[in-house]
Formats: structure tokens, sequence, C-alpha cells
């Protein structure tokens, strides 16, 4: 009898769980770099644009890197709808058929929003910038352009640099007098390679390398080095808090994250719905007085304050930065960077 | 034992002898299925959680299906090619069929990316290709060339034939600094492109050196403790035990600020007077080993306390009342009965210190890198899971070497496992 009583009870849990798991749906989910960052996209973005639809806005976090996507092609599982991801993920799953080819009449004139942020699958969040950043309480000569950051004998002393060739190559070309335009022609070739290395080399045994994103301002404030590249936004943050640390915008590193929207996605309808609400110039505004980066709205210069403009990866600050979604920047990381990752290793631990 | 054994049986001892033979037969049976009833739960706990998932990762380091699944046309024409000159209209057309389909299908990025892993700049020979095969029409070998002159350069086909099997030895032998060639033979690779070995090299004397350091400052507390009165030992244990209730980057990071230029260790060795410039403590081999030996010291005190705690105080006294001078009463007497626990600690320091890497990222220069953070990359970065899995493999095979090493030290008090 009793046995019998505890065989029912367990046939009707499994049927209400099953029938519970077939009911509940995912709700629209959106993964975001967490953090600060993603604490202030909530306040600006996912939950007023959940409250003005009625529904729940469910979030996630996505650390960069593909192995998730490639988990999700093999499983077939897909757990986000909206994912802030880099250039080269992007370009990646956009070929792989994993996102979305983006229909811009659900979401906005192109001409609304800066050259970067347009691409076949994906919608600009905000441009970030890397560039050198140095505390002018370290040094008694200030640099002022980015060939001082390569001259010891003007400012010596220590540099931070990010332990990445993406992004350290092009600005060592650049800062050796190689055009913006003509950063990866010159690349391609072993010469242009060798001469990025080189460039490196003259200052080796005075890097210091960061790998997150906190280090590089934190070194410049505690004296550890003199300059430093850093994300303009890391630094912007330490100057709220009144450290005086300054930035030389020329030839910056453009680094712009995209929306992207999940092919077989439950949620595309709600997924353009949200990239028509982040689009609106005031709202995206409103984001950079927590975050200086740049906004891909181009209205949203309009209503941010003077003053927060001139730090912001945006207007004549990005008129001579090197934009890592261009066409020759993807292809050439997508076809080199294994090969060049082993060279940067080798030549790092040397 | 049955009622059966105990009656005698009517032909007297032989019966008896094989009834109760059989009776212990029957125990014994029963008591060796009770036993692997009870591991059983840990026997598919191992199986579902650690073998098959380190069985899929070495799978994954000789697998190589994407050619083969992805390019079949083009793999199949090029099975009779001589690799000599250019082939012919006849695998173009197979190759233009295949990049059609592949761009449709979106299977053309994926074996576009694993061909990049053998010559930089397939990727995009084969994606620019692909996306114009659909408009072309025969003759293809025309188009197709027209379409990129590096179609007419033999290396990019002598790859294609080189990979038309299902399993490969191109990532076993990149971990080893070695390149497959198209032909099959094996070259070191380029001087600039080497970094495996000696990235090996240096995680395994890294693990070395922390290992040695943790039995200098291990062994001492170690015994310190298990000689200790109770409620002190209690303390000191705790002692031990507490770095283990903050997470590991946490303590990495605490490094970080205790070691930095204008951080505790020089501020007041500076305060002190004892140096006028600030030590270069972080940023390099020092902090690396430093902070290394900090974290896995726990893991070398308690199986030595432990070992320790077991052996009685009587020994070394009745070897000092027959006559044995402190230091070959240590030696002879108390040193090997505590080998079995340092045994078990240096594999545990050892093994636990080949596989760091967050530590030596943070703490450590460019010269200081260990072989998880490149595994770490390729599993979670770039999802070249293939070279993931090879370096695996070649962490797991020394590691797999010290077995029997750690069998021979350990001995009789020592754990066994099989």
């Amino acid at each position: 009898m009793i046995f019998r009583k505890y065989v029912a009870a367990a046939a009707v849990t499994l049927g209400v769980v099953a029938l519970a798991s077939t009911a509940i749906a995912r709700d629209f989910t959106i993964a975001s770099w967490g953090g600060g960052y993603q604490d202030s996209q909530r306040k600006n973005f996912f939950k007023p644009f959940g409250d003005s639809k009625g529904i729940k806005v469910l979030e996630d976090t996505y650390l960069g890197g593909w192995a998730q996507f490639k988990a999700m092609q093999e499983t077939g599982n897909r757990p986000w709808d909206v994912v802030q991801i880099e250039t080269s993920e992007l370009i990646r799953g956009c070929e792989e058929g994993l996102f979305v080819k983006l229909d811009w009449s659900r979401i906005g004139p192109k001409d609304n929003y800066i050259g970067p942020a347009v691409t076949e699958c994906g919608l600009g969040v905000a441009t970030v910038s890397q560039l050198v950043g140095y505390n002018p309480k370290n040094t008694k000569a200030e640099p002022t352009s980015i060939a001082d950051f390569f001259d010891l004998k003007k400012i010596p002393g220590k540099r931070g640099v990010r332990s990445d060739p993406k992004g350290t190559l092009e600005f060592a070309l650049m800062a050796d007098g190689v055009d913006v335009k003509d950063v990866y022609k010159v690349m391609s070739t072993k010469a242009g390679l060798d001469r990025a290395f080189a460039k490196l080399d003259s200052i080796k045994s005075n890097i210091q390398w960061w790998e997150a994103g906190a280090q590089a301002p934190e070194w410049l404030i505690s004296g550890d080095v003199v300059m430093s590249t850093a994300y303009n936004g890391r630094i912007s943050k330490a100057n709220k808090d009144g450290h005086g640390l300054k930035m030389i915008w020329q030839n910056n590193i453009l680094y712009v994250d995209k929306w992207v929207i999940f092919k077989g996605s439950k949620h595309v309808d709600t997924a353009y719905e949200y990239l028509q609400f982040f689009s609106d110039p005031k709202r995206e505004a409103a984001f950079t007085n927590d975050y200086t980066y740049g906004q891909p709205v181009k209205a949203a210069l309009k209503y941010i304050k003077p003053d927060v403009a001139a730090a912001l990866p945006a207007g004549a600050n990005i008129a001579d930065a090197l934009d890592t979604g261009r066409q020759d920047s993807v292809e050439f990381w997508l076809d080199n960077s294994d090969e060049i990752f082993e060279r940067w290793t080798a030549w790092k631990a040397k | 034992m049955s009622e059966q054994a105990i009656n005698p049986g009517p032909t007297g001892a032989v019966s008896d002898r094989s009834i109760l033979k059989a009776n212990l037969r029957r125990a014994e049976r029963r008591r060796k299925f009770r036993a692997y009833g009870l591991i059983a739960p840990l026997f598919l706990f191992l199986l579902a959680f650690f073998l098959i998932p380190i069985g899929s990762v070495l799978y994954f380091s000789i697998s190589n299906p994407e050619v083969v699944t992805m390019l079949p046309r083009v793999t199949a024409a090029l099975r009779d090619w001589d690799a000599q000159s250019i082939p012919d209209e006849a695998t173009f057309a197979a190759l233009a069929e295949d990049l059609k389909r592949g761009y449709a299908d979106t299977t053309l990025p994926k074996v576009s990316l694993r061909l990049n892993y053998e010559v930089s700049g397939f990727r995009s020979l084969l994606m620019r290709t692909g996306r114009k095969a659909k408009r072309m029409r025969a003759p293809f070998k025309e188009a197709i060339i027209a379409r990129d002159k590096r179609w007419s350069e033999l290396i990019y086909w002598r790859t294609l034939k080189a990979n038309d099997s299902r399993f490969t030895l191109h990532y076993l032998l990149q971990a080893l600094d070695l390149d497959l060639q198209w032909d099959g033979s094996i070259e070191r690779a380029a001087p600039e492109q080497q970094i495996y070995l000696s990235n090996l090299r240096r995680t395994l004397w890294i693990a070395l050196v922390v290992t040695l350091a943790c039995i200098m400052l291990g062994y001492p507390v170690a015994y310190m403790i298990a000689t200790a009165p109770p409620r002190l030992a209690k303390i000191l244990i705790l002692l031990v035990l507490l770095p283990f209730w903050t997470s590991l980057l946490v303590r990495t990071a605490a490094w970080v600020i205790v070691l930095q230029k204008s951080g505790i260790v020089n501020d007041a060795l500076i305060g002190l007077g004892l140096v006028d410039e600030p030590l270069a403590l972080i940023f390099n081999r020092t902090g690396v080993y430093i902070s290394m030996v900090h974290i896995l010291l726990p893991f070398m005190i308690l199986p030595l306390y432990s070992v320790m705690k077991g052996i009685p105080g009587d020994h070394v006294r009745a070897a000092a009342s027959l006559g044995a001078t402190p230091r070959s009463a240590f030696l002879g007497v108390y040193f090997p009965q505590t080998v079995p626990g340092l045994a078990a600690g240096c594999l545990l320091v050892y093994v636990i210190a080949l596989g760091f890497y967050i530590t030596p990222m943070l703490i450590g220069g460019g010269s200081d890198q260990m072989l998880a953070y490149l595994i770490a990359e390729f599993a979670t970065n770039t999802a070249n899971w293939g070279l993931a899995g090879a370096l695996a493999m070649l962490l797991l095979i020394c590691i797999a070497v010290l077995y029997p090493l750690y069998q021979r030290f350990a001995g009789a008090g020592g754990m066994k496992l099989g």
C-alpha cells in the first residue's frame, strides 16, 4: 500500500516537472561583460527595456573567447538571445551561421550610427580605446606623442604594455611612423612584422605586461610604471577618484564591441526591439555618465557634456584611430593570429 | 558459515574440507560483490567525470575530421594526385563544388580555420574563393586561379592531400615544437615559433623548485606541530588551514599588494634602513616562487604532520639511549619513518604546481608563464581544442611518469591506488 503511494507520488512529481519544463520557455536573455559595466547597462538599458515591454529580461556574463560558442554549436544549445562580443568572434560567428545577419530596417537608418558600429551581423555597443596613459606625478618630462613611449632617454622608466600581440604590434608600427592606413599592408610583410617586434625590443627590458584592464591604471597610480597602454574607460574611472592621469589620443586602437542576435533564438523580434531601444541617443548619453565609452549613435554626442565628451573615444579623439573592426585588420588577424601568437610567446619569454 | 560445515558428512574429514572450501568460496564471492557494490558509485563517478572527459580531450588531440567531412569531393579527387604539379580540371571542379556547398551550409569557415593552422593565409584563401564559388562555371581551373593566384601554388594542394585522414599527428607534434610536413616528414619548428618545449621545461623546473622550497619550509613546521602540546597543536593547524578559507585569486592579488615596489615588504625594508632602493619582488621569478610556495605549503605540511603524528616519541629516545648522536638518531630513525608522508606531500605539491597558471600570470613577468596558461588560451580563448588536448596530454604524461617514483618511496606506509 505504502509502496504504491510512493510510486504514485513520484509519477505525479515527474509529470509536473515534465509539463513545467515544456511550458516554461527561456525568457529573453542578454549576456554582457559583467561587473560594474553590466550594472550600468542594466540601469540604462536592460531594466528600462524590460519595463517598457512588460517582459522579463534575464542576464548572463560572457568573458570573451570562442570556446563557449563552439560548445553551443556542438550541443545545439542556445542559452542567450543577444550577446556583446568582440570583433574576432563576430566575424567567426557571422560566417559560421551562428548569428543573424541583421535587417537594418528593423533597427534604424545606418546613417544614424558611426561607421565602425555598422556591420553585417553586429550593432556597435560602445567604442573603447586602447591608448597611452601616464601619470604626470611619475615623470618630469611629459610625453606628447606615442613615439615618446619608446623614447627611454626622454622619459626613463617602466612601461606597462598589454600582454597581447593584437593591438600592440600595430601600436609599435604607428609609433615607428607607419600611417594608420598602411599598418596591415606593412605587417603582412616579413620585414614589417620584424620591424614591429624590433620596435618593442627596444624597450623590452622596461616592459611590464598586463592581462587585466584594471592593472594598468593601478600601476600608474602606484608609480610602478611611468606610462602604460590602457583602456580609456579605466583611466577616466581612476580620474573620477582624483588621480589626475592623462591620456594621449594619437593613433589610439579602437575596439567596437557588437551586439549580436543568435540565429534560431525564440526571441528574435524582442532582440530587434531591444536594439532599437538601445539606439536612443539620450539613453546612450546617460550611459556615458557612468562609463566613458563612446556611443554608436552619432546624435548621442549632442546630449553629452563637453568636458565628458573630451575624454570619450568619439569625434576628434578617434579621427586618426585604428579601427580593429575594419576589413584588413580582421582578415590579417584571422589569417595570422596562430602563427604570430607563437612568435609573440617565444619573444616574450626570451 | 552455514550449518552444513559444522555437521560432519558420512565420509568424515575429507568431505568436511571440501564443504568448507565451497562455503569459503561462496563467502569470498559475496564479500567481493559487496566490495564492488560499495565502490561502484565511485567508479561510475570517476568514469563519468574523470575518464570520459580526459579521454575525449585526448581524442581531440588526434582528431582531424574537418577536411574529410567538409571537403569530401576534392579530398577524393586528390587521392590519385602525384603532388608534383598543379591538379587537373576535375580536381578544380571538385573544389568548386565543395566550396559552394561549404559556403552555403557554413562549414567552410570551420575547415578554413583548421587548414590555417597548417599554412597561414589558407583561411582567407578558402573564404575568398568560397564566397564566389556559387557563380563559377567551367573551366573551373581558370576561374579559381583567376579568383586567387595562390591556387597555382603546390603547398595548398599538398596540405589538402596530407589531411585526408580522420586522424592526425599535427597537434601532438606541434606540442613538441615539431612541424608535420605535407609529405609526412617531421621537422623542427622555426626557432622563433618554438615555445612549447621550453615552456614545459620551465613549468617542470618551477614546480620542482617550489616543491623543494616547500620541503625546506614545511618539514620543520610539521615537526613542530606534531610534537607540540595538544592545545598549541590545534591552534597551529588552524593557522596552516586558514589560507584555504580565501580563494586562490584573492591570495594572489594580496601578494601583489605585499610585494609591489611601494608595497608592504619594500616599505618595511626601506623603513628599517636595510635597503635603499625598493627590491624587485614582483613581475619576476622571485615573486612567482614566493607566492606559489605560500599557496602550496599547507599541502606539504598536512601529509607530513599526519605521518609524523604516528611516530612514537620513544623511538628517537631509544636511539639516543643506545648511543646515537642527535643527527644519526634523526637520519637513521626518525627521518626514514616520515618518508611516506614526505612522498605524499611532494606528489601533491608537485602535481598541483604543474597545473598553476593564474599565479604566474598575475605575479610573474613575460618569461614566467607556465604550460597551463597556454592550455587555457587554446581551450577557452581560441577554441583550438586539438592543440589544447595535445598540451594537456603532455602534462598528463609528465605526471604519469612520476607515479612509479612515488610508489617506490611511499612504500608500505603510503597510499596504494590499485
